[in-house]
Protein backbone atom coordinates (compact mmCIF):
# COMPACT_ATOMS: atom_id res chain seq x y z
CA UNK A 1 0.00 0.00 0.00
CA UNK A 2 0.95 3.38 -1.04
CA UNK A 3 1.74 5.86 2.29
CA UNK A 4 1.24 9.49 0.73
CA UNK A 5 1.78 10.75 4.21
CA UNK A 6 5.19 9.85 4.19
CA UNK A 7 5.59 11.48 0.94
CA UNK A 8 5.05 14.96 1.62
CA UNK A 9 2.96 16.68 4.33
CA UNK A 10 -0.43 17.39 3.03
CA UNK A 11 -0.80 20.77 1.71
CA UNK A 12 2.67 19.86 -0.19
CA UNK A 13 1.60 16.59 -1.68
CA UNK A 14 -2.09 17.65 -2.33
CA UNK A 15 -0.97 20.16 -4.60
CA UNK A 16 -3.01 21.37 -7.65
CA UNK A 17 -2.52 18.78 -10.07
CA UNK A 18 -2.78 15.58 -6.87
CA UNK A 19 -6.13 17.46 -6.00
CA UNK A 20 -7.54 17.50 -9.23
CA UNK A 21 -6.56 13.91 -9.54
CA UNK A 22 -7.82 12.49 -6.09
CA UNK A 23 -11.34 14.15 -6.64
CA UNK A 24 -11.68 13.14 -9.87
CA UNK A 25 -11.11 9.61 -9.23
CA UNK A 26 -14.12 7.62 -9.16
CA UNK A 27 -12.87 5.28 -7.11
CA UNK A 28 -11.59 7.52 -4.64
CA UNK A 29 -15.15 8.79 -4.32
CA UNK A 30 -16.70 5.70 -4.24
CA UNK A 31 -14.72 4.46 -1.33
CA UNK A 32 -14.88 8.18 0.32
CA UNK A 33 -18.30 7.98 -0.07
CA UNK A 34 -18.86 4.65 1.31
CA UNK A 35 -16.67 5.16 4.68
CA UNK A 36 -18.72 8.45 5.12
CA UNK A 37 -21.99 6.80 5.26
CA UNK A 38 -20.24 4.13 7.68
CA UNK A 39 -18.53 7.23 9.73
CA UNK A 40 -22.24 8.70 10.05
CA UNK A 41 -23.80 5.28 10.77
CA UNK A 42 -21.35 5.87 13.58
CA UNK A 43 -21.48 8.83 14.69
CA UNK A 44 -25.11 7.76 15.68
CA UNK A 45 -26.76 11.03 15.13
CA UNK A 46 -30.30 10.99 16.84
CA UNK A 47 -32.56 10.73 13.35
CA UNK A 48 -34.70 13.81 11.88
CA UNK A 49 -32.37 16.54 14.17
CA UNK A 50 -30.49 18.68 11.60
CA UNK A 51 -26.86 18.97 13.26
CA UNK A 52 -24.23 21.25 12.76
CA UNK A 53 -20.96 18.98 11.87
CA UNK A 54 -17.17 19.42 11.92
CA UNK A 55 -15.55 17.69 8.78
CA UNK A 56 -11.68 17.33 10.05
CA UNK A 57 -9.74 17.06 6.93
CA UNK A 58 -12.51 17.88 4.34
CA UNK A 59 -10.03 17.83 1.26
CA UNK A 60 -12.69 18.56 -1.87
CA UNK A 61 -15.50 18.04 -0.17
CA UNK A 62 -16.31 14.53 -1.15
CA UNK A 63 -17.57 13.77 2.07
CA UNK A 64 -18.91 17.24 2.43
CA UNK A 65 -21.74 16.41 -0.55
CA UNK A 66 -22.81 13.36 1.25
CA UNK A 67 -23.25 15.48 4.45
CA UNK A 68 -25.02 18.22 2.06
CA UNK A 69 -26.96 15.41 0.46
CA UNK A 70 -27.76 13.98 3.91
CA UNK A 71 -29.65 17.26 5.48
CA UNK A 72 -26.49 18.14 8.00
CA UNK A 73 -25.41 21.50 8.06
CA UNK A 74 -20.97 21.58 8.41
CA UNK A 75 -18.19 23.22 8.48
CA UNK A 76 -14.91 22.02 7.15
CA UNK A 77 -11.15 22.20 8.14
CA UNK A 78 -8.35 20.96 5.42
CA UNK A 79 -4.78 22.30 5.08
CA UNK A 80 -4.45 22.30 1.40
CA UNK A 81 -5.13 25.42 -0.30
CA UNK A 82 -5.56 23.42 -3.49
CA UNK A 83 -7.95 21.14 -1.98
CA UNK A 84 -9.97 23.29 -0.65
CA UNK A 85 -10.23 25.15 -4.26
CA UNK A 86 -11.42 22.19 -5.81
CA UNK A 87 -14.05 22.37 -3.07
CA UNK A 88 -15.22 25.52 -4.18
CA UNK A 89 -15.07 24.85 -7.77
CA UNK A 90 -17.57 21.67 -6.54
CA UNK A 91 -19.46 24.41 -5.03
CA UNK A 92 -20.14 22.89 -1.51
CA UNK A 93 -22.62 23.98 1.33
CA UNK A 94 -20.05 24.26 3.68
CA UNK A 95 -18.26 26.74 5.39
CA UNK A 96 -14.70 26.20 4.62
CA UNK A 97 -11.10 26.87 6.49
CA UNK A 98 -7.83 26.55 5.84
CA UNK A 99 -6.43 25.52 9.31
CA UNK A 100 -3.46 22.86 10.56
CA UNK A 101 -5.56 20.69 12.53
CA UNK A 102 -2.46 20.20 14.45
CA UNK A 103 -2.27 23.60 15.91
CA UNK A 104 -5.89 23.19 17.32
CA UNK A 105 -9.41 24.73 16.92
CA UNK A 106 -10.53 27.88 18.00
CA UNK A 107 -13.97 27.07 18.29
CA UNK A 108 -16.23 27.92 20.94
CA UNK A 109 -17.03 25.22 23.02
CA UNK A 110 -20.03 23.21 22.43
CA UNK A 111 -20.00 24.45 18.56
CA UNK A 112 -20.45 20.70 17.18
CA UNK A 113 -22.90 18.59 17.53
CA UNK A 114 -20.13 15.92 16.01
CA UNK A 115 -17.33 15.57 14.21
CA UNK A 116 -16.25 13.47 10.90
CA UNK A 117 -12.84 12.71 9.72
CA UNK A 118 -11.86 10.44 6.51
CA UNK A 119 -8.32 9.69 5.70
CA UNK A 120 -7.38 12.30 8.12
CA UNK A 121 -5.41 11.17 11.69
CA UNK A 122 -2.57 9.37 9.69
CA UNK A 123 -1.06 12.67 8.45
CA UNK A 124 -0.71 13.92 12.35
CA UNK A 125 1.95 10.99 12.54
CA UNK A 126 4.99 12.71 11.00
CA UNK A 127 6.76 15.62 12.39
CA UNK A 128 7.68 18.26 9.37
CA UNK A 129 9.95 20.02 11.89
CA UNK A 130 12.24 19.75 14.70
CA UNK A 131 10.33 22.18 16.22
CA UNK A 132 8.63 21.16 19.89
CA UNK A 133 5.35 22.25 18.81
CA UNK A 134 5.94 19.93 15.45
CA UNK A 135 6.41 16.32 17.27
CA UNK A 136 3.65 14.24 16.41
CA UNK A 137 2.29 13.58 20.25
CA UNK A 138 2.65 17.58 20.63
CA UNK A 139 0.07 18.24 17.72
CA UNK A 140 -2.24 15.29 18.40
CA UNK A 141 -2.58 16.01 21.98
CA UNK A 142 -3.54 19.92 20.60
CA UNK A 143 -5.96 18.53 18.33
CA UNK A 144 -7.53 16.51 20.49
CA UNK A 145 -8.00 18.98 23.39
CA UNK A 146 -9.24 21.81 21.22
CA UNK A 147 -11.24 19.10 19.49
CA UNK A 148 -13.14 17.83 22.65
CA UNK A 149 -14.23 21.28 23.94
CA UNK A 150 -15.72 22.10 20.38
CA UNK A 151 -17.95 19.38 20.90
CA UNK A 152 -21.19 19.12 22.38
CA UNK A 153 -22.00 17.44 25.31
CA UNK A 154 -22.93 14.61 25.03
CA UNK A 155 -21.73 14.06 21.24
CA UNK A 156 -19.44 11.54 18.96
CA UNK A 157 -16.81 12.09 16.93
CA UNK A 158 -15.83 9.29 14.36
CA UNK A 159 -11.92 9.15 12.30
CA UNK A 160 -11.62 6.48 9.30
CA UNK A 161 -8.11 6.35 9.07
CA UNK A 162 -4.66 4.13 8.16
CA UNK A 163 -2.40 3.32 11.23
CA UNK A 164 0.46 1.79 9.58
CA UNK A 165 1.09 0.06 12.79
CA UNK A 166 -0.02 -1.19 16.65
CA UNK A 167 1.55 1.83 18.18
CA UNK A 168 -0.09 4.29 16.22
CA UNK A 169 -2.83 3.13 17.16
CA UNK A 170 -2.04 3.11 20.85
CA UNK A 171 -0.58 6.72 20.19
CA UNK A 172 -3.53 7.96 18.92
CA UNK A 173 -6.32 6.32 21.37
CA UNK A 174 -3.88 7.17 24.31
CA UNK A 175 -3.83 11.17 23.83
CA UNK A 176 -7.56 10.94 22.92
CA UNK A 177 -8.24 9.48 26.41
CA UNK A 178 -6.29 12.20 27.84
CA UNK A 179 -7.50 15.07 26.35
CA UNK A 180 -11.10 13.53 27.77
CA UNK A 181 -12.41 11.39 25.20
CA UNK A 182 -14.31 7.65 26.00
CA UNK A 183 -14.42 5.28 23.02
CA UNK A 184 -12.44 3.82 21.03
CA UNK A 185 -11.33 1.48 17.92
CA UNK A 186 -14.11 0.06 15.42
CA UNK A 187 -12.29 -2.22 13.14
CA UNK A 188 -14.96 -3.13 10.05
CA UNK A 189 -13.25 -6.62 8.10
CA UNK A 190 -10.61 -6.88 10.16
CA UNK A 191 -9.84 -10.48 8.35
CA UNK A 192 -9.71 -8.60 5.20
CA UNK A 193 -6.74 -7.08 3.52
CA UNK A 194 -8.61 -4.93 1.12
CA UNK A 195 -11.62 -3.58 2.92
CA UNK A 196 -10.01 -3.24 6.67
CA UNK A 197 -10.93 -0.13 7.63
CA UNK A 198 -9.91 1.22 10.77
CA UNK A 199 -12.10 3.56 12.77
CA UNK A 200 -11.85 5.31 15.62
CA UNK A 201 -14.61 6.39 17.68
CA UNK A 202 -14.58 8.87 20.10
CA UNK A 203 -17.35 9.95 23.01
CA UNK A 204 -17.83 13.47 24.60
CA UNK A 205 -19.82 12.94 28.24
CA UNK A 206 -22.07 9.82 27.42
CA UNK A 207 -21.55 9.47 23.38
CA UNK A 208 -25.27 10.71 22.86
CA UNK A 209 -27.87 7.09 22.26
CA UNK A 210 -27.46 5.87 25.98
CA UNK A 211 -24.74 3.36 26.62
CA UNK A 212 -20.92 3.97 25.85
CA UNK A 213 -20.96 0.84 24.30
CA UNK A 214 -18.68 0.53 21.55
CA UNK A 215 -20.52 -0.07 17.88
CA UNK A 216 -19.86 -3.44 16.68
CA UNK A 217 -17.24 -3.24 13.86
CA UNK A 218 -18.27 -4.60 10.51
CA UNK A 219 -17.24 -8.63 9.59
CA UNK A 220 -17.97 -11.38 7.24
CA UNK A 221 -18.07 -11.20 3.53
CA UNK A 222 -17.02 -8.35 1.96
CA UNK A 223 -19.76 -6.88 -0.59
CA UNK A 224 -19.43 -8.54 -3.88
CA UNK A 225 -18.87 -5.80 -6.20
CA UNK A 226 -19.83 -8.22 -9.31
CA UNK A 227 -15.69 -8.64 -9.84
CA UNK A 228 -14.28 -12.27 -9.77
CA UNK A 229 -11.75 -12.00 -6.70
CA UNK A 230 -8.72 -13.53 -6.53
CA UNK A 231 -9.04 -15.58 -9.97
CA UNK A 232 -5.41 -17.03 -10.45
CA UNK A 233 -5.24 -18.24 -7.04
CA UNK A 234 -8.72 -19.86 -7.07
CA UNK A 235 -7.60 -21.54 -10.17
CA UNK A 236 -4.37 -22.35 -8.62
CA UNK A 237 -5.86 -23.63 -5.79
CA UNK A 238 -7.66 -25.75 -7.47
CA UNK A 239 -5.15 -28.05 -9.21
CA UNK A 240 -3.21 -28.27 -5.41
CA UNK A 241 -7.13 -30.08 -4.48
CA UNK A 242 -6.94 -34.01 -4.86
CA UNK A 243 -3.95 -36.42 -6.06
CA UNK A 244 -2.33 -34.84 -8.77
CA UNK A 245 -2.86 -37.24 -11.93
CA UNK A 246 0.49 -38.57 -12.76
CA UNK A 247 1.73 -37.61 -16.36
CA UNK A 248 3.04 -40.75 -17.12
CA UNK A 249 0.56 -43.33 -17.43
CA UNK A 250 -0.36 -46.47 -19.01
CA UNK A 251 -1.50 -43.95 -22.55
CA UNK A 252 1.94 -42.09 -22.22
CA UNK A 253 4.26 -45.08 -22.03
CA UNK A 254 2.75 -46.92 -24.71
CA UNK A 255 3.04 -43.82 -26.95
CA UNK A 256 6.29 -43.00 -26.02
CA UNK A 257 7.03 -47.23 -27.08
CA UNK A 258 4.85 -47.10 -30.11
CA UNK A 259 7.62 -43.71 -30.77
CA UNK A 260 10.56 -45.94 -29.74
CA UNK A 261 9.47 -48.60 -32.26
CA UNK A 262 9.17 -46.55 -35.18
CA UNK A 263 12.32 -44.75 -34.57
CA UNK A 264 13.50 -48.27 -34.84
CA UNK A 265 15.22 -48.74 -31.10
CA UNK A 266 16.64 -52.11 -30.10
CA UNK A 267 15.32 -53.62 -27.12
CA UNK A 268 11.89 -51.76 -26.40
CA UNK A 269 9.71 -54.19 -23.92
CA UNK A 270 6.69 -55.76 -25.82
CA UNK A 271 3.25 -54.37 -24.50
CA UNK A 272 0.94 -56.43 -22.31
CA UNK A 273 -1.63 -55.84 -19.45
CA UNK A 274 1.23 -55.31 -17.25
CA UNK A 275 2.35 -52.26 -18.79
CA UNK A 276 2.35 -48.85 -16.17
CA UNK A 277 1.45 -51.06 -13.20
CA UNK A 278 3.37 -50.38 -10.54
CA UNK A 279 5.85 -52.78 -9.42
CA UNK A 280 4.68 -54.22 -5.59
CA UNK A 281 6.88 -55.62 -3.29
CA UNK A 282 6.70 -59.17 -3.10
CA UNK A 283 6.48 -61.53 -0.10
CA UNK B 1 -17.69 31.40 2.62
CA UNK B 2 -17.58 32.80 6.15
CA UNK B 3 -21.12 32.94 7.25
CA UNK B 4 -22.10 34.50 10.42
CA UNK B 5 -22.88 30.92 11.96
CA UNK B 6 -19.45 29.81 11.83
CA UNK B 7 -17.86 33.60 12.25
CA UNK B 8 -20.33 32.84 15.84
CA UNK B 9 -18.53 29.78 16.70
CA UNK B 10 -14.96 31.24 16.10
CA UNK B 11 -12.34 32.56 18.53
CA UNK B 12 -9.36 32.72 18.14
CA UNK B 13 -6.82 30.15 18.85
CA UNK B 14 -3.10 31.78 19.45
CA UNK B 15 -0.94 31.12 22.12
CA UNK B 16 -2.02 32.12 25.44
CA UNK B 17 -5.14 34.29 24.02
CA UNK B 18 -7.58 32.55 25.91
CA UNK B 19 -9.77 35.67 27.61
CA UNK B 20 -11.63 38.30 25.07
CA UNK B 21 -10.64 36.60 22.32
CA UNK B 22 -14.10 36.56 20.53
CA UNK B 23 -16.00 37.61 18.56
CA UNK B 24 -13.22 38.55 15.82
CA UNK B 25 -13.76 41.74 14.46
CA UNK B 26 -14.37 42.22 10.88
CA UNK B 27 -12.28 44.97 8.18
CA UNK B 28 -12.40 45.09 4.56
CA UNK B 29 -15.07 43.26 3.83
CA UNK B 30 -16.36 42.32 0.57
CA UNK B 31 -19.77 40.31 1.15
CA UNK B 32 -22.16 38.47 -1.12
CA UNK B 33 -25.43 37.15 -0.70
CA UNK B 34 -26.76 33.77 -1.80
CA UNK B 35 -29.88 32.21 -1.13
CA UNK B 36 -29.84 28.69 0.52
CA UNK B 37 -32.89 25.91 2.17
CA UNK B 38 -34.68 27.75 5.04
CA UNK B 39 -34.58 24.88 7.55
CA UNK B 40 -37.10 26.11 11.00
CA UNK B 41 -35.88 23.32 12.57
CA UNK B 42 -32.44 23.96 12.63
CA UNK B 43 -32.20 27.16 13.33
CA UNK B 44 -34.80 26.56 16.81
CA UNK B 45 -32.50 23.81 17.63
CA UNK B 46 -29.46 26.41 17.20
CA UNK B 47 -30.21 29.62 18.75
CA UNK B 48 -29.09 28.26 22.19
CA UNK B 49 -25.57 27.95 20.91
CA UNK B 50 -25.25 31.50 19.63
CA UNK B 51 -24.02 34.13 21.03
CA UNK B 52 -26.16 36.67 20.29
CA UNK B 53 -25.04 39.98 21.31
CA UNK B 54 -21.48 38.71 19.37
CA UNK B 55 -24.17 37.98 16.24
CA UNK B 56 -25.84 41.38 16.38
CA UNK B 57 -22.35 43.08 16.24
CA UNK B 58 -20.98 41.56 13.61
CA UNK B 59 -24.02 41.45 11.51
CA UNK B 60 -24.02 45.35 11.85
CA UNK B 61 -20.84 45.50 10.89
CA UNK B 62 -21.41 43.97 7.70
CA UNK B 63 -24.35 45.89 7.59
CA UNK B 64 -27.14 44.02 8.41
CA UNK B 65 -29.33 45.91 10.70
CA UNK B 66 -32.41 43.64 10.96
CA UNK B 67 -31.81 41.53 14.51
CA UNK B 68 -32.95 42.69 17.44
CA UNK B 69 -30.81 43.70 20.37
CA UNK B 70 -32.37 41.03 22.13
CA UNK B 71 -33.61 37.44 20.91
CA UNK B 72 -37.64 37.71 20.84
CA UNK B 73 -39.53 34.94 23.73
CA UNK B 74 -41.63 34.32 20.55
CA UNK B 75 -39.91 32.27 17.51
CA UNK B 76 -42.74 33.12 14.87
CA UNK B 77 -41.84 32.43 11.21
CA UNK B 78 -40.79 36.54 10.33
CA UNK B 79 -37.82 36.31 12.57
CA UNK B 80 -36.40 32.67 11.99
CA UNK B 81 -36.50 33.86 8.19
CA UNK B 82 -34.71 37.05 9.10
CA UNK B 83 -32.07 34.92 11.14
CA UNK B 84 -31.70 32.79 8.33
CA UNK B 85 -31.03 34.94 6.34
CA UNK B 86 -28.27 36.61 8.78
CA UNK B 87 -26.96 33.32 9.38
CA UNK B 88 -26.26 31.20 6.09
CA UNK B 89 -27.08 33.99 3.53
CA UNK B 90 -25.07 36.43 4.02
CA UNK B 91 -20.98 35.05 2.90
CA UNK B 92 -18.06 36.98 3.79
CA UNK B 93 -16.28 36.43 0.65
CA UNK B 94 -12.67 38.83 1.23
CA UNK B 95 -11.38 40.43 4.37
CA UNK B 96 -9.39 40.19 7.84
CA UNK B 97 -10.83 38.87 11.10
CA UNK B 98 -9.01 40.80 13.65
CA UNK B 99 -8.91 39.19 17.25
CA UNK B 100 -9.62 41.59 19.90
CA UNK B 101 -7.30 40.53 22.32
CA UNK B 102 -3.86 39.68 20.73
CA UNK B 103 -4.64 41.74 17.52
CA UNK B 104 -3.70 38.62 15.11
CA UNK B 105 -5.01 38.71 11.47
CA UNK B 106 -7.22 36.14 10.04
CA UNK B 107 -7.30 36.85 6.28
CA UNK B 108 -9.97 35.92 4.28
CA UNK B 109 -8.94 35.26 0.64
CA UNK B 110 -11.74 33.60 -2.03
CA UNK B 111 -13.96 33.16 1.00
CA UNK B 112 -12.02 31.11 2.86
CA UNK B 113 -10.49 32.15 6.04
CA UNK B 114 -6.20 31.62 6.39
CA UNK B 115 -6.55 30.11 9.94
CA UNK B 116 -2.55 29.11 10.16
CA UNK B 117 -0.36 29.97 12.94
CA UNK B 118 3.19 30.62 12.90
CA UNK B 119 5.03 28.36 15.09
CA UNK B 120 5.87 30.91 18.21
CA UNK B 121 1.84 31.19 18.27
CA UNK B 122 1.03 27.59 18.59
CA UNK B 123 -0.78 27.05 21.95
Amino acid sequence: MSRPELIAPPEIYYGDIEAKKYTGNTRNQQIQADMTYRALELLNLPPDEPAFLLDIGCGSGLSGEILDEEGYLWAGVDISPSMLEVALEREVDGDLFLQDIGQGFGFRPGSFDGAISISVLQWLLNAETSHPTSSPPHRLSRFFTTLHSSLRNPSRAVFQFYPSSDDQIQLITSIAQKAGFGGGIVVDYPNSKKAKKVFLCLYVGGGGGGAQQLPEGLDGEEVDDGKVRFERRREREKSKNGKRKSIKDKDWILKKKELYRKRGKEGVPNDSKFTGRKRRPVF
Amino acid sequence: MVRLITHNLLACHVKGCTSNNFPLEFKDVQVVLRESEFNPDFLRGFIPKLEWTALVGAARQLGDTSLPDQPPEMLDDDFLKTLHHVLLEIHVEEGIMICPNCKHNYPISNGIPNMLLAEHEIG
